[in-house]
């Protein structure tokens, strides 16, 4: 009996919904954060107004959890999550290296990388044409979808740790790197609004595309496409 | 518009569950976990060595270290103090330990001292470097020597806020940390009023509200229930902060 190959491995799919999760209470509870200091500085220190590269809005409760201001209770939330997060992406890292997912249908070939084959899925894209391309992603999905695991989220969960003053004495080359407390602090809120980019655009897409059957299938897991495409 | 209304009624109902799921005590317990796990995480990837918080130069001091919390102790006791320049202040050491101490002003400042430029970190986010200079708690704890059911360090404050008594705790590992001393100086001069004159404790790889302002008393304890509501600190008893404060 042969076993019908699945669309996407379990792995990717725990993970995807695991993140789900996580991103919305992170992202949210985050935004509560924000709310306790809203101002953002490079380099170190940071406090006054004067020092400030951005001064941040004051995000209204429906943004928010809770959905009142609540440092301490925000933190919980956020403290708890970033666990979740940060051991997820660990897992599918390994997961996802060791099964080929990554090499085989995330990192993009030589040859997809022309101009003219970009250009190409833009403009399919365009036409609302998502099922095109090289193996299961298309260009721009790959660059996207890489972009977001290897550049994205990482970032987000590194300059998370550099806030984290015990963490930081682990490891305190992390702080130089993103160039002090500060500056980490401000990449994690810039990197915060991209992945919440990310998080809009993907879902539009995936309306766009067929939402019943994209859904479906990272529940199920869905069927391999075998074939040429029509 | 049926869509719609459907996807604001998700929302708050999402919203109305967070808020609903954090005030039950299943959730407490699951942020205690995550808590505990953070600072077990921090311990383990230290591998045994002191791991340190970084060091600046004196180039990076901030040019104004702000106040925050309490900016003065408001009692007849301090401010007569404050006029004579703190000569008479005292600190006590007692509770789980062989030799109780009174410490004056002149004692402390003839132990040896640590001076170091480190970065204060508050919970709402912001940063202020500065130079602190004091003992080393680890020298007062040797001298006064606690025993063995010490568990945590408790530490007693003159000031107030919104009429309870400000005090935080540590464990014996970061009280014992080269880097936690009682400061008695900032930026080489007297320690300013809104910084917690005459003395504060710093606790480096901790946020800024462990940082204990005009300190009267430390005290050995082998538990921290019954001091204030039990959970450890000013902060923690009255909005739930976390005790470990190194996340």
């Amino acid at each position: 009996m042969s076993k019908v190959k699945k669309r996407h491995a379990l792995s990717t799919r725990l993970w995807h919904w695991t993140n789900a999760i996580s991103v919305i209470i992170l992202f949210m509870s985050g935004l509560n954060i924000s709310n306790a200091h809203r101002r953002l500085y490079w380099g170190n220190d940071g406090y006054a107004v004067e020092q400030a590269w951005l001064e941040v809005p004051r995000f209204p409760g429906w943004m928010t959890i809770p959905d009142y201001y609540s440092l301490s209770a925000a933190r919980d939330w956020h403290v708890l999550f970033s666990l979740v997060f940060g051991f997820a992406l660990l897992a599918f890292m390994i997961s996802a290296f060791t099964n080929g997912h990554m090499v085989r249908d995330i990192f993009a070939r030589a040859r997809e990388w022309s101009p003219s084959n970009i250009w190409n899925d833009i403009k399919e894209h365009a036409k609302f044409n998502f099922e095109h391309g090289e193996g299961k992603y298309n260009i721009l999905q790959k660059i996207t979808y890489s972009s977001v695991i290897l550049i994205l989220i990482p970032l987000m969960i590194f300059t998370g740790m550099v806030m984290s003053p015990g963490m930081e004495a682990v490891w305190p080359w992390m702080t130089d790197l993103f160039g002090g407390r500060q500056s980490a602090r401000s990449l994690h809120f810039i990197a915060a609004w991209l992945l919440a980019l990310f998080f809009v655009v993907h879902i539009l897409l995936v309306i766009a595309a067929g939402p019943i059957k994209h859904i479906r299938d990272m529940i199920t897991g869905g069927k391999e496409e075998t074939g040429e495409r029509p | 518009m049926k869509r719609r209304n459907f996807l604001v009624a998700g929302a708050s109902a999402f919203l109305a569950g967070c808020s609903k799921i954090g005030d039950t005590l299943w959730f407490e317990k699951l942020v205690d976990g995550a808590e505990s796990w953070h600072r077990g995480l921090h311990r383990a990837l230290g591998g045994g060595r002191i791991t340190m918080a970084p060091e600046y130069d004196r180039s990076a001091i901030s040019p104004f270290f702000r106040g925050n919390g309490s900016q003065t102790v408001d009692t007849e006791d301090y401010a007569a103090a404050e006029a004579e320049g703190f000569a008479n202040w005292e600190l006590t050491v007692d509770g789980l330990v062989a030799n109780p101490m009174v410490l004056s002003m002149d004692q402390i400042r003839s132990l040896p001292q640590r001076t170091q430029v480190t970065r204060h970190d508050c919970v709402e986010g912001w940063s202020a470097i500065g130079e602190w200079t004091g003992p080393q708690l680890s020298n007062i704890l040797e001298a006064a020597q606690p025993t063995g059911e010490a568990n945590f360090i408790v530490f007693h404050c003159a000031d107030t806020l919104s009429g309870s008594d400000y005090y935080e705790s540590c464990d014996m590992d970061d009280a014992m940390h080269p880097q936690t001393i009682i400061a008695h100086q900032l930026n080489g001069e007297a320690l300013p009023v809104r910084n917690g004159a005459p003395l504060r404790l710093r606790l480096e790889r901790q946020l800024g509200y462990k940082h204990a302002k005009y300190l009267t008393r430390i005290e050995a304890v082998a538990s921290l229930d019954g001091i204030g509501d039990g959970y450890g600190g000013y902060w923690e008893d009255r909005a739930g902060y976390q005790w470990y404060a190194g996340i």
